[in-house]
């Protein structure tokens, strides 16, 4: 892979991510919540930026950059991938940010950027997220019979970021886009159905799908004892 | 598969609760989950993993060469081919 011959780093992004809103955000709040003020650190930055300043946009990548990846590690659960997919959305913002008017914040506007990116990328794999649904009827693993006598996630109190994190890998691709999108990402039925070209019904089918084979999944990591 | 109170099957329920949960209403009130032990149960943990999904994911640091790889990129997209 080319590398360039003296590489610019980007900014520290310690010092910008401190005054950023978003970043400073609690854990598992959604990445794309506006800020209730624009950081001036991005605001300058994003200006600069659309002019073609290049040490600009090598702040915003500093400032943005976990989020991005860790959203596109998330989705697609391979680090090779989320890479590539990193890569991409961040080359696609450099073509496209001259662009961005300030409907919205500007990290709902890239979050939404790099989910396109993803979703490009999953359908060119091949993935039809409307193939994946099933009926509506639970079948015989997912209903009400399996979990008769089993141990109770809630009072043992097992699930842990490992086990939860492999599950959600582990997830068929279309389960675990919409169960990233809602409850992680914060996304409503409506936004993910129009994101993935979906019903909202079939939306919320497979969200609660994906629930029931995380639950599935999670209970095949709890401790010896509390198997039933 | 179990009966309830209001003569609403465990499947009929179950087959509700996608709907239940994205209209916002509280599923523990649901006059199914009064009599079902099974089904509160069932909600319980589902809740339980919505919560531990918001609350566990970390954000990760990409590694320290992709800006390296991006900066190729953007070079290669205003001059030509793309490195990736």
């Amino acid at each position: 892979m080319p590398r360039s011959s003296s590489p610019a780093q980007p900014p520290d992004p310690a010092a910008a991510a401190k005054r950023n809103t978003v970043n400073a955000a609690p854990a598992g709040r959604p990445a794309f919540t506006p800020a209730a003020s624009p950081d001036p650190v991005e605001t300058d930055a994003l200006a600069r930026a659309q002019a073609g300043d290049h040490q600009a946009f090598a702040q915003l990548y500093a400032i943005h950059k976990r989020r991005i990846y860790s959203l596109c590690l998330r989705m697609v659960g391979n680090i090779a991938e989320a890479e590539d997919l990193t890569q991409e959305a961040f080359l696609q913002l450099h073509r496209k940010i001259a662009t961005f008017r300030g409907d919205s914040a500007f990290s709902t506007w890239l979050h939404r950027l790099a989910i396109n990116v993803v979703l490009m990328q999953l359908r060119k794999k091949g993935l039809s997220l409307i193939s994946l649904d099933e009926a509506m009827e639970p079948t015989p693993e997912e209903g009400p019979g399996r979990s008769f006598g089993a141990p109770d996630l809630t009072l043992t109190g097992a699930i842990d970021r490992l086990a939860l994190e492999r599950a959600v890998a582990d997830l068929p691709a279309g389960y675990r886009l919409i169960f990233i999108l809602h409850d992680v990402e914060g996304f409503e039925h409506n936004e993910i159905a129009s994101m993935l070209d979906c019903s909202i019904g079939n939306s919320k089918s497979q969200l609660h799908k994906a629930r029931l084979k995380l639950r599935d999944a999670l209970r095949k990591h709890l401790p010896q004892e509390a198997q039933p | 598969m179990s009966s309830s109170r209001n003569n609403m099957s465990c499947a009929e329920f179950q087959a509700q609760l996608p709907d239940l949960y994205a209209s916002g209403v509280n599923v523990n009130n649901h006059p199914h989950m009064q009599s079902c032990e099974l089904c509160r149960a069932l909600v319980a943990e589902l809740e339980t993993i919505a919560q531990a999904a918001r609350d566990l994911f970390p954000t990760v640091e990409p590694p320290d060469d992709l800006w390296e790889n991006i900066e190729s990129a953007i070079k290669g997209d205003n001059g030509g081919s793309r490195s990736r």
